[in-house]
């Protein structure tokens, strides 16, 4: 444990001397602090409606301005960002836990198992993402969960695949086959001395990965098709933005500087995370 | 060769059947019934039995499994639940705006990614080359639809050099619509094509043809353009494959955004009204595409590149 604490100071140090990386680093950080302390931050309710203010550009009172309902854009800017990782943090560690084991298997167990495995990842693949996802709305409804729901189903192909191609280059390893021979189990195998050295490239893929999961959650609000109003999102936010475009140009502005900063912020992260943790990487993308 | 083209082309039509069959189970699995959601809570009862009749509802699920696969390999996907007109009519109306729009997207941002990438990777390190890396980090990261909604405010509201809406009619004025939705689309791809084409590039240019090239005498230039560069594309071809299911995801936002006729609307537009065999039709024709095109992808990769043909 005392080793594996010192390699992950390691591994932030190597991406704070990355300039590319610190920054990526500061970005994320000042997201994850306004998500955390949103409802301390936020000079207004974020759905507060106050109609005799409504539609104002920016000013000292509203920074942003203020909505067709009157509501405080800053405000809800802060609280979209909480609302993105609320969304994005479970989908993307629940598709790696899911998408990791059965990788696993796929590359350690029998080979029909890894067939229908790969079958099952290529079918979940052949979807187009955003096309997928209107289907299931379509046929479960809109709401937080099924946002969930849908960047789960459609990343575990991803990890699925990679944690297939790790496994199946270390299997023959002298490590695995000597823990074989004493008889370990496959769960022990699998879980004691695969997992380890699998985790580093997924958790880098994850990160990669969050930004596509907070633009999907606001491309779904967007369409009206995602998380459900009054909830601030950074989707809906640009959906108000959008029917309101000739009136007020800070709707569009508030929604959607947030989501480019944030993907820019998680992608600076991981491109360097990626370079630290395993430089190998850089070509197979 | 021809082995490895029916292989994938067999993987293909299996992925396409699995997913057929799960989207089709799906439906079935939604509680509620689909007929009475389409029609309302007001419908009579006589209504509803005549739709569910219609639709096939009343038979056992495996036999309207065969049905649908019978009439779908008749090239019917079903009628539409209001106008009654043929599902398939109706989507192949709106599929050409869609190809229309993704083509145009790839053809702008590959021409430009290719260019920057060639010519960042003949000069590396220098003032090009570091701005080239710049902007393919940061508008890899872009996602379309806030590009999208970004440029119809600059570009279209307040500058007014663009239109905002629809798809337009004639050539001149068609293209003048396509300008934004495209740009929205291809920007985070000029980034990221660059990037590949720098790293082929590179590598590319220490093979030993390019240096015999070199050592014949034959101009820099020459050597960039005809030698290395013809070979360092091919990466942009599977890319651009592999990429059709993002292409189609971005484009329906595009169309949402200005308004444009394609699939992407089809979609939302029946996903309101619940219509299900057009939001089906309209999935299946995308997937069916994505399908095509990926092993399309991989089979001029392979032809390119034997090594490919032994690969998973």
């Amino acid at each position: 444990m005392e080793k594996s604490r010192s390699e992950l100071g390691q591994i932030i140090i190597g991406v704070a001397r990355d300039p590319l990386g610190l920054m990526g680093l500061i970005i994320v950080g000042v997201i994850v602090f306004c998500a955390i302390f949103a409802y301390w931050i936020v000079p207004y309710d974020p759905i507060a409606m106050d109609i005799k203010s409504r539609l104002q550009g920016p000013s000292a009172a509203h920074l942003l301005g203020t909505d067709q309902l009157g509501r405080d854009t800053f405000s809800r800017v802060i609280a979209g960002g909480q609302v993105a990782l609320k969304v994005a943090l479970p989908a993307v560690f629940g598709a790696m836990a899911i998408g990791l084991t059965l990788g696993m298997i796929a590359g350690y167990g029998p080979k029909w198992l890894d067939n229908l495995l790969m079958l099952f990842f290529d079918t979940i693949r052949s979807f187009p993402t955003v096309m997928f996802a209107l289907a299931v709305v379509a046929l479960i409804g809109p709401s937080l969960q099924t946002v969930v729901f849908v960047v789960m189903a459609t990343s575990i192909p991803t990890y699925g695949r990679v944690a297939r191609t790790q496994t199946l280059t270390l299997r023959n390893s002298e490590f695995i086959l000597a823990e074989r021979s004493m008889g370990a189990s496959m769960a022990r195998i699998l879980g004691v001395h695969m997992l380890p050295n699998i985790i580093g490239v997924l958790a880098v893929l994850a990160a990669m990965d969050i930004p596509t999961v907070i633009a999907l959650e606001a491309g779904l609000s967007f369409l009206g098709l995602g998380v459900k109003p009054p909830t601030p999102s950074w989707g809906a936010l640009l959906k108000d933005g959008y029917s309101l475009i000739r009136q007020t140009p800070w709707l569009v502005v508030g929604g959607g500087l947030p989501i480019i900063l944030a993907t820019l912020g998680f992608t600076f992260l991981g491109e360097s995370l990626r370079d630290v943790v395993d430089p190998k990487l850089r070509k197979q993308r | 060769m021809l082995s490895f083209a029916t292989r994938r082309f067999g993987l293909s039509l299996l992925i396409l059947f699995v997913a057929v069959t799960v989207m089709f189970l799906m439906i079935r699995a939604v509680p509620g019934d689909p007929v009475q959601i389409m029609l309302g809570p007001r419908a009579t009862p006589e209504l509803q039995a005549q739709l569910t009749a219609a639709l096939g509802l009343d038979q056992p699920i495996w036999k309207q499994l065969l049905i649908f696969y019978g009439n779908l390999l008749q090239g019917d996907l079903g009628t539409d639940v209001f106008s009654g007109r043929s599902v398939t009519d109706i989507v192949f109306q709106q599929l050409p705006f869609t190809l229309e729009l993704i083509f145009a997207s790839i053809l702008w941002s590959a021409s430009l990614g290719i260019a920057l990438g060639a010519y960042a990777a003949a000069h590396p390190n220098t003032l090009i080359d570091r701005i080239a890396a710049a902007i393919s980090v940061s508008f890899v990261a872009a996602p379309a639809f806030v590009v999208a909604l970004l440029a119809l405010l600059v570009f279209a509201v307040h500058l007014q050099w663009f239109p905002a809406i629809g798809a337009g009619e004639g050539f001149w004025d068609r293209l003048d619509h396509l300008v934004l939705p495209a740009f929205a689309i291809g920007l985070s791809w000029v980034g990221y094509i660059a990037r590949l084409v720098r790293a082929s590039m590179l590598e590319v240019m220490g093979e030993s043809h390019v240096r015999t090239a070199r050592a014949f005498g034959i101009a820099e230039r020459r050597v960039v353009m005809v030698y290395a560069l013809r070979i360092a594309i091919l990466p942009v071809v599977t890319v651009i494959g592999v990429g059709m299911g993002f292409l189609l995801s971005s484009a329906v936002f595009a169309e949402i955004v200005f308004a444009r006729p394609g699939l992407g609307k089809l979609v939302i537009d029946s996903i309101t009204t619940r219509n299900y065999p057009i939001v089906m039709g309209s999935v299946l024709i995308s997937t069916a595409l994505f399908v095509v095109s990926t092993a399309l992808a991989d089979l001029i990769n392979a032809l390119l590149d034997p090594r490919a043909r032994t690969a998973h």
